[in-house]
C-alpha cells in the first residue's frame, strides 16, 4: 500500500512538474558494481531505488580493460538503465575509495546533470561514496528502505532504520542539498531485471591516480557453493549452542544443503571461531530478508534480531523457552538442536 | 638527541558517546526521537579503536608517541573521554555542544575533526574510529573526514600492522565475501570492525590516574564548524512489531508449518 502510495505521488509530483516545466526532473547516477563479469544483485537492488525517484537513471561501471566489456554487455540489458556511463583503467581493477573518487567528483562537478547518486550499502560502495560526497560537501544518507522524490520542491524522502533497526528514521534533503547521496539496503527493493533494455554506453575517461595512497594487496574470499548469504532465499543460521567448527558444520551443512539454504551465523558463534566472519548476519554483519530464516541455537540478541527480522518466515529452535528469538519466531521448536536437526535433515530427504 | 629518521606517530581518536548498546530503546510519542534518559556508553566500535591505538603503542613501543582522544557531544560526553583515558589514551579534546542540541551528521563531524587535526602541532599520522555510531548507523564519518584530508582511508579494519618506520599501515578489511588486504600510506583513517580486538578493562588505579588526564574543550565556534544538520528528521517511528507465532511441539509439526509456507526441500 505504502509503495502504491509512493507511485501516486511521484506521478503526481511528475505531472506537475511537467506542467510548470520550471522544476528539474531527478537523473540518478547508479553506481553498479561487479564481481567475475556479474553486475551484483545488491547494486541492481539498488538501481530499482533508483527508479523509484521517476527520472532519468544512468548506470556507472568501472573496471580493467579487459573485463569491463563482458559487464557492460550485461548493463545494457537491465531493466530501467538509460545510459551506461563506462570507465577503464588498470587502476580499477578492485575499486578503492582513494582511486574512484577523482572520477566520481568529475562527473559530479561543474553541470553535472546528476541529481542523485546511488549505491548498494555494500562494503565497498559504502566505502566510496561518502567520501565523494565529503569531496563535494554534501552529507549522505546510508542503507534506505524507502525513498521518494519530490520535484516540485526538488527535495527527496527516505526511511532508514537506526539503532539496529529499533526505530525507522524518516529523513528529507532539501532543494538546498544539491545532489543527493544515498545507499541502499539491497533486501528493501527487488532486483531489477536483466531484460531486454538497451540503455547507450558512454565511455568516460578515467582519471589516473598517480601514486595512490592506498594499493590493494590481496582479496581472499569465503569459498562455497552454496547460495549467497545477502541474496539467498533460505538461510539456516547457527549460533553458540553450536558448540565448536566441527558441529556447527557437521550440523547445519546437512540442514542448509537439504533446503538449498544459505549459511549465516551470530556474532557469538563468529568470535567463537565456529563460522567465518562473512557469515555473521546482524547489525554489524549482514541484513538479510530471505523467505525463511532459520535461526538454530541463537538466543535473539538485539543485534542479530536487526539482520534479520525482515524475513518472511523465521523459524528457531531453541532448547530455552525463554530465548528472545521466540518472540519474532513464526514457528518455535523448543529442542535440542543435536537431536532436532539431524532429524529434520532425515525427513527433508 | 640521536639523529633519528623515524618520524613519531601521533593517533588521534574520535569516539562517541551513544546509547548503550544492550539498552532495548523506546521512541518518544512525539515521534521526535527516543528517550535518552537511559544508560549510555562508549561506542563500541570506538571502544575497539582506543584499544587498537593503545595496543599499537605496546607493539611499537616510543615510536608511537602520542594517543589523543576527542568527542564531539553534550557535557557528558567527558565521561567517555575519562573512560578513553583509563583505557590508556594521553590526553583528550572535547568539543562541546549544548545538552539537547540535535547531534551532528557524519559530515559536521568530519569537518570538525579535520579541524582538529589542524590543530594538532605535531600533526596527526593516525586517526582511528569505529566503522560506525550503533546510534545513527550512518556508517560515513571516517570516509568523509579521509576525502576532506585527502588522506588513505581502510575501513572495517580487522587487522592493523604499522610500520612507523616505512610510514605504511597494512590492514585487513572485512569486506563482503571474504577479507581484503590493503597498504596504505600514513597519514590514514582507519575504521575499526568488531574483530579488531577486544577491548580491554580500565583497571581502578587507571580510571584514578585518567582524572588527572588533560582534557582540551573547544566549541564548535572556537574551530570554525557549522554543526547544524543539513538533512531535516521529519519523524521517528516504532519500526513494525513482529509477533511470534507459537511454538510447535515436535520436528513432524515444524515440518509441516514449513509445508503450509510452501517450503520442500530444496529449492521449488
Amino acid at each position: 500500500m505504502l509503495r502504491a502510495a509512493n507511485v501516486l505521488a511521484r506521478s503526481a509530483a511528475r505531472s506537475y512538474a511537467t506542467a510548470t516545466a520550471t522544476a528539474a526532473s531527478p537523473h540518478a547516477l547508479v553506481f553498479l558494481e561487479h564481481c567475475k563479469g556479474n553486475l551484483d544483485s545488491s547494486s541492481l537492488s539498488a538501481l530499482t531505488a533508483a527508479s523509484q525517484l521517476g527520472g532519468r537513471v544512468s548506470g556507472l561501471v568501472v573496471g580493467t580493460p579487459e573485463d569491463l566489456p563482458a559487464v557492460l554487455e550485461q548493463a545494457k540489458k537491465v531493466t530501467g538503465l538509460d545510459t551506461v556511463l563506462h570507465s577503464a583503467s588498470p587502476q580499477y581493477c578492485t575499486p578503492l575509495p582513494e582511486t574512484v573518487t577523482p572520477l566520481f567528483v568529475k562527473l559530479l562537478s561543474t553541470q553535472s546533470p546528476f541529481t542523485h547518486v546511488v549505491s548498494a550499502h555494500s562494503s565497498s560502495a559504502k566505502s566510496i561514496l561518502p567520501r565523494v560526497a565529503a569531496k563535494l560537501d554534501i552529507p549522505a544518507v546510508s542503507d534506505i528502505t524507502s525513498v521518494q522524490h519530490d520535484s516540485s520542491s526538488n527535495s527527496t524522502t527516505f526511511t532508514r532504520p537506526i539503532y539496529a533497526g529499533n526505530a525507522i528514521s524518516t529523513v528529507r534533503a532539501s532543494d538546498s542539498i544539491p545532489i543527493k547521496f544515498f545507499t541502499v539496503r539491497s533486501t528493501a527493493f527487488s532486483v531489477a531485471a536483466l531484460g531486454d533494455g538497451e540503455a547507450k554506453t558512454e565511455s568516460v575517461d578515467p582519471v589516473h591516480v598517480s601514486n595512490p595512497s592506498t594499493e590493494h594487496v590481496s582479496t581472499s574470499l569465503t569459498k562455497s557453493d552454496r547460495p549467497d548469504l545477502g541474496v539467498a532465499s533460505r538461510v539456516v543460521s547457527g549460533g553458540r549452542a553450536l558448540k565448536n567448527a566441527e558441529t556447527f558444520k557437521a550440523t547445519l551443512f546437512p540442514l542448509a544443503d537439504a533446503l538449498g539454504a544459505a549459511v549465516g551465523a551470530s556474532r557469538a558463534a563468529v568470535d567463537a571461531g565456529y563460522a567465518d566472519n562473512s557469515l555473521q548476519v546482524g547489525q554489524t554483519g549482514k541484513v538479510v530478508a530471505p523467505e525463511l530464516y532459520m535461526a538454530i541455537g541463537i538466543s535473539g540478541a538485539i543485534q542479530h534480531l536487526a539482520g534479520m527480522k525482515d524475513s518472511k518466515l523465521i523459524v528457531a529452535i531453541n532448547k530455552d523457552p525463554d530465548a528472545p528469538i521466540f518472540q519474532v519466531a513464526d514457528v518455535g521448536l523448543v529442542a535440542d538442536l543435536f537431536e532436532a536437526v539431524p532429524e529434520m535433515v532425515e525427513k527433508l530427504k | 638527541m640521536r639523529p633519528s629518521a623515524v618520524r613519531l606517530l601521533n593517533i588521534l581518536v574520535p569516539v562517541k558517546r551513544a546509547v548503550d548498546f544492550a539498552v532495548k530503546i523506546r521512541v518518544n510519542p512525539e515521534q521526535t526521537g527516543i528517550d535518552l534518559n537511559v544508560k549510555h556508553s562508549m561506542n563500541p566500535f570506538d571502544e575497539i579503536a582506543v584499544e587498537e591505538a593503545v595496543r599499537l603503542r605496546e607493539r611499537l613501543k616510543d615510536a608511537v608517541k602520542s594517543i589523543k582522544v576527542v568527542t564531539i557531544g553534550p557535557p557528558k560526553a567527558v565521561e567517555t573521554l575519562r573512560t578513553a583515558l583509563a583505557m590508556g589514551a594521553d590526553s583528550a579534546i572535547h568539543v562541546e555542544i549544548p545538552e539537547g542540541a540535535p547531534s551532528p551528521e557524519p559530515l559536521a563531524v568530519a569537518k570538525t575533526l579535520r579541524e582538529v587535526v589542524a590543530r594538532q602541532k605535531e600533526g596527526v599520522d593516525l586517526v582511528i574510529m569505529g566503522k560506525q555510531a550503533i546510534d545513527d548507523d550512518a556508517g560515513q564519518t571516517g570516509q568523509m573526514l579521509a576525502g576532506l584530508m585527502d588522506w588513505a582511508q581502510a575501513t572495517f579494519a580487522s587487522k592493523v600492522d604499522v610500520d612507523a618506520s616505512a610510514k605504511v599501515a597494512n590492514v585487513t578489511r572485512e569486506i563482503d565475501g571474504g577479507l581484503e588486504q590493503l597498504r596504505c600510506q600514513l597519514p590514514v583513517v582507519i575504521t575499526t570492525d568488531l574483530r579488531l580486538n577486544e577491548p580491554r578493562y580500565a583497571s581502578l588505579p587507571n580510571i584514578m590516574k585518567a582524572k588527572k588526564k588533560p582534557v582540551e574543550k573547544f566549541t564548535s565556534t572556537d574551530l570554525g564548524v557549522d554543526l547544524a544538520p543539513r538533512l531535516q528528521t521529519l519523524k521517528i517511528t516504532e519500526p513494525p512489531k513482529r509477533i511470534g507465532g507459537g511454538k510447535v511441539a515436535n520436528v513432524d509439526e515444524l515440518l509441516a508449518k514449513l509445508k503450509e509456507a510452501g517450503i520442500t526441500s530444496k529449492r521449488a
